[in-house]
């Protein structure tokens, strides 16, 4: 860095607000797919392996020893087939969130009580309906908690991506380090963590709108 | 209505729950499964629903073998109750109470009328029905389990343990309201529980379980407590038995005697007269004032004069047991029970000994009836096997 170069040059930011609320809208959408399509996958999966409880610890280490490759040597390999795409970038992040959210799943699964999902047995309920109206609902507080950390931890991931022209936010960051420029860098960090905390708090009001029943002991009607 | 016929359930592990089970349990009473834990009481009542399946035997719900009915719709039309309630905790109570309407596919308005219906029913306000589960008292919550298990007002009951969770005065009221609700509704109940005293209140009638899952007796409380089949039995039902019997015993064929009753006009003199150690001292509407002690009366006046002990717990002709007769002398001053009337006007006295006559009252009345019920089933039989083509 230069000296006598401000970290932000706020005139900088005001010339490219366009082109930073169009980058923002790309982070954003690198970041949160994998997360929805993760979501699809860990669901059934996570079913699958509390219905099956021997399944669990081998899904569990294939979904740890992904997480454990680095990003990088995932680009390179995806690269042979989806070039220089946002799918390259796209599934290895959603493959990212699968050590976080198949344990929610069944982590949630597993916080149904016993009386529960045998009285939801007991009254009538087919094995999948049981799952759909009983078991899931319950499971929503615990599979949320995994969303969570799945989401903030995939938003700020993207920027990785700029390795193969993929990132998001993250082009800024590389812009700003062969320019020897900060703002760009400071800028895009400053709305990476902005986007994960935005992500974050939503995600938390719709737990709460999703299990009114998950809160207060006490209400007076 | 519900007949088990050579029933068995083996594990793979070896282990027998229930062995050779044969029982035939009545429309419209409650039978209660009573053993201590491991003796096969909880899965003989899952068998019902086919929560388990038999290894062996068949069970069967009025006439029809239950193994030709696809399990969920069998269990809708079954009401289970169990002991920790297992409510939805994401579902309103209203909703909760609804839910086997809504699996029957009732509109959603109608099942939800019919849920605030329970919900009255079971005697908890309407404004509840918007509360969750988490909201709720354990004993509110186990009555709105019992609420939904009534949902589409279902011919059996199957309850399993639904009391033994809270604490012992919210059970005797739940109990209470238990036998209330059933003289309502005339559900065929099956209830299981550990709780001998429970059984006993609650069944018209009881089958004993042993450890390894075979049944040792199944009758009426009242012979269960008579005549335990063997020392099983006898142990497992306890050893004041006989005065529990007494619970089956109405007060009034109490044999009472008139006793040392005298008006609080009359003279002392009268009392001593008597020559009993007490007297009952009435009003000149009979009823009770308190008990005088003879021999610490005033040498003269009335028995109005004297100062009299308290009464202690009367008993009721009409309302009360032998037991509470028995109670009631054992708690008097004099040891002798009053029993009023429905004015509260006293009927006459009996101590504790005579009133343990009635037990054997009892048992001559029962061997009588049971000749009856033979001579009746006899006759019922020859009846069905006439009506055979019908």
């Amino acid at each position: 860095m230069s000296d006598g170069e401000p970290l932000v040059r706020w005139q900088w930011i005001g010339d490219h607000a366009g082109e930073l609320a169009d980058y923002t809208g790309v982070h954003l959408r690198l970041g949160l797919l994998p997360v929805l399509f993760g979501l699809i996958i860990s669901v059934p999966l996570g079913i699958v392996c509390h219905r099956r409880g021997w399944l669990y610890a081998p899904v569990l280490t294939v979904a740890n020893i992904l997480y454990a490759i680095p990003s990088l040597a995932l680009f390179m390999i995806f690269v042979n087939y989806t070039g220089l795409t946002e799918r390259t970038v796209m599934i290895p992040l959603t493959l990212y969130t699968l050590s976080v959210l198949v344990p929610a799943v069944v982590d949630g699964l597993a916080s149904v009580p016993e009386p529960v999902r045998q009285a939801a047995t007991a009254l009538g309920f087919g094995p999948a309906r049981r799952i759909v109206q009983v078991e899931l609902p319950i499971a929503v507080p615990v599979v949320i908690a995994g969303v969570r950390v799945a989401a903030v931890s995939s938003l700020s991931l993207v920027a990785v991506g700029q390795l193969i022209g993929q990132g998001g936010l993250g082009y800024y960051i590389t812009r700003g380090l062969q320019l020897d420029f900060p703002t760009p860098i400071v800028t895009a960090i400053a709305l990476i963590m902005l986007l994960a905390l935005t992500t974050d708090a939503l995600l938390v009001l719709a737990q709460r709108l999703l299990t009114p029943w998950s809160r207060s002991k006490v209400t007076t009607s | 209505m519900i007949r088990f016929h050579a029933v068995s359930k083996n594990y793979p592990n070896g282990t027998t729950a229930v062995d050779e089970l044969s029982l035939e349990l009545a429309e419209g009473g409650i039978t209660v499964l009573v053993g201590p834990s491991g003796c096969g009481k909880t899965t003989t009542l899952r068998m019902i629903n086919r929560m388990v399946e038999p290894t062996a035997g068949t069970v069967s719900l009025r006439g029809r073998d239950i193994r030709e009915i696809r399990a969920p719709e069998l269990r809708r039309g079954i009401g289970y109750v169990i002991q920790h309630a297992g409510l939805f905790p994401h579902r309103t109570v209203l909703d909760n109470i609804a839910t086997v309407p809504l699996l029957l596919g009732w509109n959603r308005k109608k099942a939800r009328a019919r849920a605030a219906q329970l919900l009255e029913l079971v005697g908890l306000p309407h404004e509840m029905g918007r509360r969750y589960p988490n909201q709720l008292s354990g004993g509110q919550q186990q009555r709105v389990g019992v609420a939904r298990a009534l949902g589409a007002d279902p011919p059996v009951l199957l309850m399993d343990e639904p009391f033994s969770a809270v604490d012992p005065i919210v059970r005797t009221e739940l109990q209470a309201e238990f036998v209330r609700l059933q003289k309502e509704l005339h559900k065929t109940i099956v209830f299981v529980t550990h709780d001998i005293d429970e059984a006993i209140r609650l069944g018209d009638h009881i089958a004993v379980f042993r450890t390894g899952g075979r049944l040792a007796q199944f009758d009426t409380p009242e012979r269960l407590l008579a005549h335990p089949a063997d020392a099983f039995v006898a142990g497992f039902v306890g050893q004041d038995r006989g005065i529990r019997r007494l619970s089956f015993v109405k007060a009034a064929e109490v044999p009472l005697r008139d006793g040392p009753v005298l008006p609080a006009t009359a003279p002392v003199e009268r009392a001593r007269a008597a020559r009993e150690p007490w007297v009952l001292v009435i009003d000149d509407e009979r009823r009770p004032l308190g008990w005088a002690a003879v021999p610490e009366l005033p040498q003269s006046g009335t028995l109005a004069d004297a100062s009299l002990l308290p009464l202690g717990p009367t008993f009721s002709l009409v309302a009360d047991s032998a037991r509470a007769a028995l109670d009631s002398a054992l708690l008097s001053p004099s040891r002798l029970a009053v029993g009023v009337d429905t004015d509260g006007a006293v009927v006459g006295v009996a101590d504790a000994y005579e009133l343990s006559a009635t037990t054997v009252a009892a048992d001559a009345a029962e061997t009588e009836a049971n000749e009856d019920v033979e001579a009746a089933g006899d006759r019922a039989g020859a009846g069905s096997a006439g009506g055979g083509e019908g």
